[in-house]
C-alpha cells in the first residue's frame, strides 16, 4: 500500500488506522502467520497496532502477545504461563533510555561506574540468556536512544558521569552482544531517533501523559523499522533493483544532450549529487542485491552512458540491461522472468512519476518516491528494502553468480544437445548433511525460496541447528559448483523419520540452478542416506502456495506415486525405495 | 472559525479515528458516551485533533479537559 511506503504521512496512519488494517486484510495475498511477543519497558499499544499494519504491508499476518505495562523482564524471567502458552516465533524487546535503572552520579569514580555499566548490562544479558534457552527464537531489541538533556552539556559525551557516554558504552556492549549471537538482531533507535529528531521523539508529554517513552508521531518510523527487520528475518527483503538512466543515474538525457552533455562526475554540483546516488547503488551489490537497468533509451546511448569517463556503474556492474522503447512495466517482467526471480523482489527506481505508476500498478512493483535527486539515497536507504540481518558470504557473491549464469545461458545456446551442455559445464555437486559453516545459507535459502518449494516452511538458524543435531531427522544439503563458478549451498533437503516411514519437510532448490539435474543429484543422495537409515517408503508433500506451481509434479518427475490430492490441491506422494536403486542424475559428478 | 465549522471538521476526525460513520459529538461529549473511547485510543484523538487544527495540546490542557466543549474552547481560542 502506498501509504505505508516510505515517506510516510505518520500523522495519516495514526488516524486511519483501524480503516488501513480493514483494507490490508481485504487484500488478495497469501500471509505467512506469525506469532510476535512485545516486551516493553513502557506502553507498546500503539506500537503494536501500527506495527501490525506495516507487517501485513510486508505479506506478514502477525498475532501479539502483549506484556502487562513494563513487566519485559518479570515475564521471561519468572516463565510468564501466558507467554510460555504463546510460544512466540520473535520476541520484540521496546526498552528506552526510561529504562536504565541508574545513572552515574558526578562523584563516582571511574570503578564505580564501570560496576555500574556491567550491573545495568547484566540485567539484559539475564534476559537474553534466558529467552535463548527457553524459546529459541530470534530476538529482537532496542538499544538506547539518547537522553533528551545533557547535564553536562558537550562534556556530557565525553566525561565518564555523562549520561550521553554511559548510553553510548550501553549500546556498544548491546552491540557487541549482537555480533555474537546470530538469532539477536538490535533496532538501532538510538539512530532512529537521530533522523527523526529527538526533541519530537522524547517529548515528555507523552512520558507522563501516556508513558509512551517516543511521541505518538513517532510511532510509525519505530514500527515501519522493526517490521523491516522481521520482514528481512523470514526472507521477504527485496532482491533486486531496476534502475532508470535519464535524470535517475545521471543528470540530463543522454540520447538529447549525448555522453559529453550529461551531469555526472565532479564538475558541477548537479554531477557530484548523481555521483554519490551511483556509489550508493554501486554499493548495494556487496549485500548481494542484483542491478538492472530499465530505461526508455537507444541501446547504444544507454551503454555511452554508463560508460561515461566519471561514471561509478559501469555496464558490467549490471546483470540485465534493458534499454528500448517498450513499457517499462514489460522490460521489467522480461528482467524478472530473466533472473528467475519474482517482479515483486525488484525495486524500480525512476524520477518520472508517470512511469512509477505503471509499474505499480501493472506487476504490483515497489517503486519508491524518490523525489528530488539529493533526496534519492535517503528515501531508497531508509526505506529498508534491503535491511540486512543475515549477511552470508554468498551475498556478497551474488551478481558474480548471476554474471557466471549469463554466461552459461550464451553457452548453452552454442549447444544443439542439451545433455551436450550439461556435460560441457563440468559440474561437480557436494550432497551431505548439514554442516556448521551453512547453517546461516541453510536457514536463508528456506526462508528466501518461493518457486521451488514443495512445503514453504520456513527455518530459523535456531531451527536448523537443533534439526541437524537430532537423529529424528533427515537432513541434506547440496552445493554445486561448475566451471564458471560456485553456485554455494543451492538446494536443502529435510524429512523426519516416523519408523520405516520417512516425512518430507521442506525440498527447495534454489531456481538459479534449475534444470541442472541438481534436483536429481539431491534425491540420489536422498535415498542413499534413507536407505542407510533404515527407511523403506519417503511420503512426500506438496503445498500449493500463489507461487511455487512450478514443483507441482516434482515428486512425479522424481519417481514417486500420488496417493491423495485434497480439495485445496494439498498433494501426499509416496515412493517405496527398491532394493536396487538406479541413481537419477548423470551430469553432476557428485562428492559425499 | 465558529464553533460550527470546528465541529463539522471534529466529527470527521472522530468519524476517522473510530473508523465508524454514525458518530456526532457535541459541547456535552464525554469519552463515556462513545463507545470505543479508552485511554488508548484518547492519545490517537488527540494526535489527530492536533492535526486537524494545527494545534498542540499542552499537558495542563490534556489533564483538566472534562469534555468536548472544551475541546472546542481550546481549538478557538489557539486558531
Amino acid at each position: 500500500m502506498q501509504e505505508l511506503q516510505y515517506p510516510f504521512d505518520s500523522r495519516y496512519i495514526i488516524k486511519k488506522k483501524k480503516s488501513i488494517k480493514r483494507q490490508l486484510l481485504e487484500q488478495d495475498i497469501n500471509f505467512i502467520d506469525k506469532k510476535i511477543a512485545i516486551l516493553g519497558g513502557s506502553t507498546t499499544h500503539d506500537i503494536m497496532m501500527i506495527m501490525e499494519l506495516f507487517l501485513l504491508d510486508q505479506g506478514i499476518r502477525p498475532t501479539f502477545y502483549e506484556c502487562e505495562y513494563a513487566q519485559y523482564w518479570e515475564d521471561v524471567m519468572f516463565d510468564n504461563p501466558e507467554l510460555v502458552e504463546f510460544k512466540p516465533d520473535i520476541i520484540y524487546i521496546h526498552t528506552s533510555n526510561r529504562n536504565i535503572r541508574q545513572y552515574p552520579a558526578l562523584a563516582m569514580s571511574a570503578e564505580e561506574v564501570d560496576a555500574m555499566l556491567d550491573a545495568d548490562y547484566d540485567h539484559f544479558l539475564k534476559l537474553w540468556g534466558k529467552i535463548e534457552n527457553t524459546y529459541h527464537c530470534p530476538i529482537i531489541q532496542n538499544n538506547f536512544e539518547y537522553p533528551f538533556y545533557r547535564l553536562l552539556g558537550n562534556a556530557d559525551a565525553t566525561d565518564i558521569h555523562g549520561r550521553v557516554s554511559y548510553i553510548n558504552r550501553l549500546n556498544e556492549r548491546f552491540a557487541a552482544y549482537a555480533r555474537e549471537h546470530k538469532d539477536f538482531f538490535i533496532q538501532d533507535i538510538n539512530y532512529l531517533s537521530a533522523t527523526y529528531g529527538l526533541d519530537k521523539w522524547s517529548d515528555p508529554l507523552y512520558w507522563h501523559m501516556y508513558k509512551y517513552s517516543l511521541s505518538m508521531e513517532a510511532i510509525p518510523a519505530l514500527a515501519f523499522n522493526v517490521s523491516n527487520i522481521i520482514k528481512s528475518i523470514y526472507g521477504k527483503n527485496k532482491k533486486a533493483l531496476a534502475l532508470d538512466l535519464d535524470n535517475t543515474l545521471w543528470g540530463g538525457i543522454v540520447g538529447d544532450d549525448g555522453v559529453e552533455g550529461i551531469e555526472i562526475g565532479p564538475e558541477t554540483s548537479m554531477g557530484q549529487v548523481y555521483s554519490e546516488f551511483q556509489e550508493y547503488l554501486k554499493q548495494q551489490k556487496d549485500i548481494g542485491v542484483i542491478l538492472n537497468i530499465c530505461s526508455k533509451n537507444e541501446e547504444e546511448n544507454a551503454i555511452a552512458g554508463l560508460n561515461h569517463p566519471d561514471g561509478v556503474i559501469r555496464p558490467d556492474d549490471c546483470i540485465v540491461i534493458k534499454a528500448n522503447w517498450d513499457p517499462k512495466s514489460k522490460n521489467l517482467a522480461d528482467t524478472a522472468a530473466e533472473l528467475n526471480l519474482l517482479p515483486e523482489s525488484f525495486v524500480f527506481v525512476d524520477d518520472n512519476p508517470a512511469e512509477r505508476e505503471i509499474v505499480r500498478t501493472q506487476l504490483n512493483v515497489v517503486s519508491p518516491e524518490i523525489g528530488s535527486v539529493e533526496d534519492y539515497i535517503r528515501v531508497i536507504d531508509h526505506s529498508g528494502f534491503f535491511e540486512v540481518t543475515n549477511l552470508s558470504a554468498d551475498d556478497a557473491k551474488r551478481n558474480e553468480m548471476y554474471k557466471e549464469n549469463a554466461k552459461r545461458a550464451q553457452l548453452e545456446a552454442s549447444f544443439d544437445n542439451y545433455g551436450d551442455y550439461l556435460v560441457s559445464l563440468e559440474m561437480k555437486g557436494t550432497i551431505r548433511g548439514f554442516e556448521p559453516i551453512y547453517m546461516d545459507r541453510i536457514a536463508q535459502l528456506s526462508n528466501k525460496s518461493n518457486q521451488f518449494n514443495l512445503t514453504t516452511r520456513r527455518y530459523t538458524r535456531a531451527e536448523i541447528e537443533e534439526i541437524a543435531g537430532s537423529d529424528e531427522y533427515l537432513d541434506i544439503y547440496g552445493k554445486l559448483e561448475d566451471k564458471f563458478g560456485d553456485n554455494g549451498v543451492v538446494s536443502v533437503v529435510i524429512g523426519h523419520k516416523n519408523g520405516e516411514i520417512l516425512d518430507m519437510d521442506l525440498w527447495i532448490m534454489s531456481c538459479r540452478v534449475l534444470k541442472r539435474d541438481m534436483e536429481f543429484a539431491m534425491m540420489d543422495g536422498l535415498v542413499h542416506k534413507a536407505k542407510a537409515a533404515g527407511i523403506k517408503t519417503i511420503k512426500g508433500y506438496y503445498y500449493p502456495t500463489a507461487k511455487n506451481k512450478m514443483v507441482k509434479d516434482f515428486y512425479a518427475l522424481m519417481g514417486f506415486t500420488l496417493v491423495n490430492e485434497d480439495d485445496e490441491g494439498n498433494r501426499t506422494w509416496e515412493f517405496v525405495i527398491p532394493d536396487e536403486y538406479e541413481n537419477k542424475n548423470s551430469y553432476i559428478e557428485v562428492i559425499n | 472559525m465558529s464553533r460550527e465549522e470546528i465541529y463539522t471538521r471534529l466529527n470527521e476526525v472522530f468519524r476517522d479515528v473510530f473508523d465508524r460513520d454514525d458518530i456526532t459529538v457535541s459541547d456535552e461529549t464525554t469519552a463515556a458516551d462513545v463507545e470505543g473511547w479508552d485511554s488508548l485510543i484518547h492519545i490517537t484523538l488527540m494526535d489527530a485533533v492536533e492535526e486537524e487544527f494545527d494545534i498542540r495540546f499542552d499537558m495542563k490542557t490534556v489533564v483538566k479537559m472534562k469534555n468536548v466543549g472544551e475541546m472546542v474552547d481550546y481549538i478557538i481560542a489557539n486558531t
